[in-house]
This record gives structure tokens, sequence and C-alpha cells, in this order.
């Protein structure tokens, strides 16, 4: 065989190679179209025919999570019970499919999926972490169906198809720095766990500390579920911070919590703001430990209105006195009642109709009076900095003028430029 | 010169909390040769004893040291259990005992999930160990001195004991070669269950030691496990002399490393530094010469 037939061959089979790669492109490429067909494939399945309406719950009952995703499930159990006692939602009985996403973000989407194409519920109500969200997000948009996300989250992410109810960063992280700065700390201590929320968080700290005079002297990940916090705090206390900034998960709170008072330090002279840290923690980190440090939130057990007495009343009279209501449980309960205004408003559970009425809906939640953002699917909620009393409740200490409108993208502030 | 005291210290007092988790396994690891992966929940257990305890002496340093002498019990009384009931049919099949303790560990994990509750717990610390004391210009927290303090007290016990006891030298001579010391009149049977009674108290201990520095929940033995292998393996299977080196080094090593990179980075250089010490040295810090182990 000569070299140059050699060649020939060796380049005839590459475009053969090509051509077949080629054509599987362009069969990969049809598909695709008829996936993305606007009008196609999406058909609705959701049954309004008769006396009652299904709808889907979509939580965590086991693996990790469960401990805080139970909670909300009972929170949403409560709404939906007392929506159906009243009359249901345009005089249809709600009808629950329950769900366990068992704490893993694809068990989200598989669940997600089976809710909205064999269940063909009107909406979901759930999920917890930005991975799960994360996850589920692709489901909803491809079969355009609606998710009502109860948590307050990093930001940067706004879709048509999810409502967020809990609080993004400007309703939430930005007022918490607002707050440190009015009370004239200059110098700020960053402790968080190491993943995606505290590290978008503090890249927004950072930002607004540049533009507000505030220096960070210093920015620390622990791994999730790291439990020796000595050296941490240690560079903490050299630092010279007059308030520390905390993104900590789960149970690395109550060892650097510990850790914290251990060595001396108090709430008092160096303030810890946490914005994980609700009433439900706040026993099992041990209310010794954490007495007199702040939180933010939007919503805590002590708000005083009668909306949210109502809403104590009955979620102690139904679950048991000992049980306490948190900020994620009280957006659950809500969303689901900005769900009925929705529907209401728009006379009807199809899901285009509910994304073109939902502008200005709102709702006298147990937090106050809040309304959706048509635009983003967020909603305008006023932010709270709770100081955690002896009791093991949250006080609120300060609170913003009014419900802050919200801004995913956080393009009402200069110094954000560039961060998303 | 403050930076390095505190940091020494910290390191020190990380290797104690490291050497409590592995002293019960040098025992049942090292000596036995069986693989307990529920080890981590007779912590856990010992964690949840300080809280049963604390519910019934208000008193929180009375309950610690109550705590203390129950919480030995309630490890040592399921590590017997586990002994008798499932580690017994498989001595010489550590791979087995691997899988078997696994799920043990996963039971203990939902009973104590089911008993007391998914979300964590709280033990309150006495107030003699509230706060801290100054040492070389340093504020040394109590709590972390008192974990030093027991540490080195079981260390002494322990050894002691292996040392002096008739049952330190019936152990230690069924660890050297136990049909040798069946053939001498020894019990091979009853010490197997005073060993795996007394390393598996140990580990009781240390959860109630723990209640002081983290939380208190089902998975607070999953959090130690590791690093309690790693020291036992570092050490030199079969020594409590290299458990002792092994836990100050890698407790130091974090530390150090851990004050100029960060506490993600710390964990993998540890990682990467025990790989590379494994290669050169298999067998460990301090070796044995054993002929049941080899």
């Amino acid at each position: 065989m000569t070299r140059t037939t050699r060649t020939t061959r060796a380049l005839s089979l590459t475009a053969g190679a090509l051509v077949a790669s080629l054509a599987l492109a362009a069969c990969g490429a049809k598909t695709d179209d008829t996936a993305a067909d606007p009008t196609g494939g999406a058909e609705s399945c959701v049954d309004t025919s008769g006396d009652s309406v299904k709808i889907g719950f979509l939580n965590s009952l086991s693996g990790t999570m469960a401990i805080s995703e139970q909670t909300v499930r009972d929170a949403l159990d409560m709404a939906a019970e007392e929506i159906n006692a009243a009359g249901g939602v345009m005089g249809k009985q709600l009808e629950v499919v329950a769900e366990d996403g068992a704490s893993e973000p694809t068990v989200f989407a598989e669940k997600a999926e089976k809710l909205i194409k064999s269940d063909c519920v009107a909406a979901v109500f759930g999920g917890w972490t930005s991975s799960s969200r994360k996850a589920m997000l692709p489901v909803f948009e491809d079969n355009d169906a609606l998710l009502f996300y109860p948590v307050q989250y990093e930001g940067l992410e706004a879709s048509p198809n999810i409502f967020y109810t809990g609080a993004t960063t400007n309703q939430q992280i930005i007022p918490a720095m607002d707050y440190l700065k009015e009370q004239g700390v200059t110098k700020v201590f960053l402790v968080g766990s190491d993943y995606v929320f505290p590290r978008t968080a503090n890249k927004e700290i950072v930002a607004y500390s540049k533009a507000n005079g505030i220096e960070i002297v210093g920015e620390e990940y622990a791994p999730l579920g790291h439990t020796d916090f000595s050296t941490i705090v240690t560079k903490l206390k050299q630092s010279g911070a007059e308030a520390v900034f905390n993104t900590l998960n789960g149970d690395s709170n109550v060892a650097f919590f510990k850790e914290y008072k251990n060595v001396g330090l108090a709430a008092d002279t160096t303030p810890v703001v946490s914005v994980s840290i609700a009433e439900e923690e706040v026993g099992g980190i041990g209310v010794d430990n954490v007495v007199g440090q702040l939180t933010a939130w939007n919503y805590y057990q002590t708000v005083e209105s009668p909306e949210n007495e109502k809403f104590v009343a009955a979620f102690k009279a139904k679950y048991g006195e000992e049980r306490v209501t948190s900020d994620p449980m009280e957006a659950a309960y809500t969303s689901l009642y900005l769900w009925k205004g929705m529907v209401e408003k728009a006379e009807s559970f199809a899901v285009g109709d509910i994304q073109d009425n939902a502008d200005g809906v709102t709702f006298d939640a147990p937090e106050g009076t809040v309304t959706v953002n048509g635009e983003n699917h967020h909603i305008a909620k006023t932010a709270l900095i709770g100081k955690i009393a002896e009791d093991g409740l949250i006080y609120t200490a300060w609170s913003s003028d009014g419900a802050i409108e919200p801004d995913p993208f956080l393009e009402g502030y200069d110094w954000a430029e560039g961060l998303s | 010169m403050e930076t390095l005291v505190s940091q020494l210290f910290a390191g020190l007092s990380l290797g104690s909390v490291l050497l409590l988790a592995a002293l019960g396994l040098a025992l049942t690891f090292g000596q036995m040769g069986v693989i307990n992966m529920a080890h981590g929940e007779f912590m856990m257990a010992g964690a949840y004893t300080a809280y049963v305890v604390q519910q019934v002496i208000a008193d929180a340093g009375v309950s610690l040291l109550v705590s203390l002498v129950v919480g030995f019990l309630v490890g040592g009384l399921l590590g017997l259990l586990l002994e008798v009931l499932l580690i017994s049919r498989m001595y010489h099949r550590p791979l087995d005992t691997l899988l078997v303790t696994f799920g043990v560990a996963l039971v203990l994990q939902q009973a104590a999930r089911d008993v007391f509750g998914a979300p964590n717990v709280d033990v309150r610390a006495p107030a003699w160990l509230s706060g801290a004391v100054q040492v070389l210009g340093v504020g040394v927290p109590r709590t972390r001195l008192f974990i030093l303090a027991m540490a080195t007290l079981a260390v002494v016990a322990l050894a002691l004991a292996l040392k002096l006891t008739p049952l330190g030298r019936r152990i230690r001579a069924t660890v050297v070669n136990r049909d040798l010391a069946e053939t001498a009149g020894i019990s091979t049977r009853a010490t197997d269950r005073l060993t795996f009674f007394l390393g598996s108290g140990v580990a009781g201990v240390a959860g109630v030691a723990l209640t002081l520095l983290g939380s208190i929940g089902p998975t607070l033995g999953t959090n130690y496990i590791v690093d309690a292998f790693l020291v036992v393996v570092v050490g030199g299977i079969g020594q409590l002399k290299g458990a002792v080196i092994a836990a100050a080094a890698l407790g130091l090593l974090q530390a150090g490393i851990e004050y100029s990179t960060t506490a993600s980075i710390a964990k993998v250089l540890v990682f990467v530094i025990i790989v590379a010490f494994l290669q050169v040295r298999p067998q460990g810090l301090v070796s044995v010469r054993t002929r049941s182990l080899a």
C-alpha cells in the first residue's frame, strides 16, 4: 500500500465520520425543535370540571433536609385545611397530592414531573435548597407549570414559572448590612459554609461594603458539617471585627456559637448576624449560646399583628403548644393564599391566566401585607432584624420602612454592577 | 508569638478530641481487628446520655460528672451487646464486621431520631467551664482545657490498665497470639467481651465530652468516625502510643494549615499528607510485632 492511498483512506474515513455526526446532529436539532415549540407538548391536563382541584406539595420528608422541610409541610397542610374549611378556591375544594423530595435534587425534579404530568396538579408548593430549586426549574419551564418556592435564597434568578415567596437578597442581606452600618459598624467578618449560597451572598456583601465604607476584615468558609471552629474563631478574634455576618448552615452553627462563647466573645461587643437561624434552630443550638445574637428574616413568631396571632394560635392548636413558627413556614403558608388570590383574580386555574394576573395580588400575611411583583414573580416584604431572647424566641429589633420591592438581580444598586 | 501559642493550643485541643474519638477504636480495631462503624454511634449515645442526665439533674456541673460515668456504661453496654450478638460470630472477617456494624450504625441513628426527634438537642455547660483562662497571653476556652485533661486521663488510665492489671495482661496476650493465650488458660471469649466493653465505653465518654463543643444530633457520630479511623491507621494499628502521637500530629497539622489557608484546603492537605505518609510507612507511626495481625 502506498503512502497516498493510506492518506486517502484516512481522509475518507474522517469525512465519513463527519457526515455521520452531522446527520446525527441534524436529527438532534430536529427533536429539539419540537420540544421548544411554544404551544406544543405541554398541553395542560389539569381537571377543573369537578368540585375539587388538585395541588401538589413537594417537600423533603426524609434525608438531611427533612428537619427543616417537615415544618414547611406542616404549614402548607394547615393552609390547605383552612382554605377548604372556608369554601375552597373558586368554590372548589383543594385536593392535595403530597410527595417526598428526599433531600435529593434529582428526586425533586422527578417528583415535580410526576405531579405535573400524571397527577395533573394546578400548582406545586415546595422546595428548600437552591439545588432542589435549580433542578426543578427546567421541569416547570418545559411543562409550563407553576412552582411556589418558600425560602429565602441568594437571588440572581427569576423564572415566569416560579413564584418566590421567601426573601431575595435585597430584602434580607442588604437590610442586615444597612442595619450594621446604622449601628456604626465599620469592620465585618464573614463566616459561611462552603457552598453556593454563602459564597454568592458574601460576594454581594463585599461589593456593598466597598461602596459603604465598611471594611471586610476576614472571609472564612467551613466545609458543610465542619465541627471544629477553634481556628476560624481565633482568626475572627484577631481580626478586630466589630460584627460577624454568619451564613453557616446546619450543625456547624452549633459548634461555631459554642466556640464563640467559649473564647469569651459576646453578643453585646461583637454581634453575629445570622441568615439561616430561625426559631426552630435556636433550641438545638442552645439558647445560652446565642442569646442576644441577631438574625435577619421577614417574619418572627413574635410579630405583632392580628393575622399572626391567628396563625400562631392555629398552628399550636394543630401541632402542639411546644411547636414554634418560623419564616419559611410563614412564607409557605402565605404562598398558598397568594395562589388562591391569583386564581380568583384571573378567574381561572390556567397557568397563563395566573401569570397575566399575578401583578399586584396581595395578602394580609402573618408577617404583614405582601404584594406580588408581576415582573419578577417575587413579593414585596418587610425586612426585620431580630434579637434572640432568653425564652428562645426572636424579637424584632429593627424593621425596614415598609415593604421592600423585590430586586433579585440588584438592578437598583450601583455597587452591584457586574455581580450577576 | 500569641498566634503561635493559640494555634498550638488549637491543634492540641483538636488532637485531644480526635484522640478521645479514636481511643476506643485503638482497642477494638487496633487490637481486635474489628472494623466497628458503629463506634461513632456509641459516641452519639454518650452525647444523648448527657442530654438525658441533664433532664434529670438540673445542675449542669453535677450532671456533667454523672454523665461521664453513665455515658461510659451506656457506650460500654451497647458495645458489649454488639459483640455478643454479632461481632463474636465474625472474628477474622474484618470486611464482614464493617458491613454489619455499618448496618447497626444506621439502625442506631434512626433509633435516636425516633426517640429524641430529628432536630438537635442542647446540653448546657456548667458555669465553671464557661469562658476562657489566660495562658501565655492567650485566651484558652475552659471547655477545651477540660477535654484535653480528660483525654490525657483516659490515655493514662487505659495504658495503666493494659500494663498493670490482670485484665490488661490477658488483653495483650490475646492480641499477640490468640491460640497460645487460650492454651495458657485465658478465656479469650471473656477477654474479647471486656475489651469491647472498655473500648465502647471510652466512645461513650468521648460523646459526653463532645456535647461541650458541638451539636447533639443523630449524625454526631458520622462527623468523627473517619477522623477516628485515620488516627488509628496513622498511629499504627494496635498501639496506644501511636494513637496519641497521631492524634496530636493530625490536630496540629490541621490547625497549622488552616490558620495560613482555609478550613477546606487544610482538610484536603491533611489527607494528602496522610496518603503520602502511608506510602512511606504503611504500618503507621508505631508498629507492633504480632502474629495475629500479620
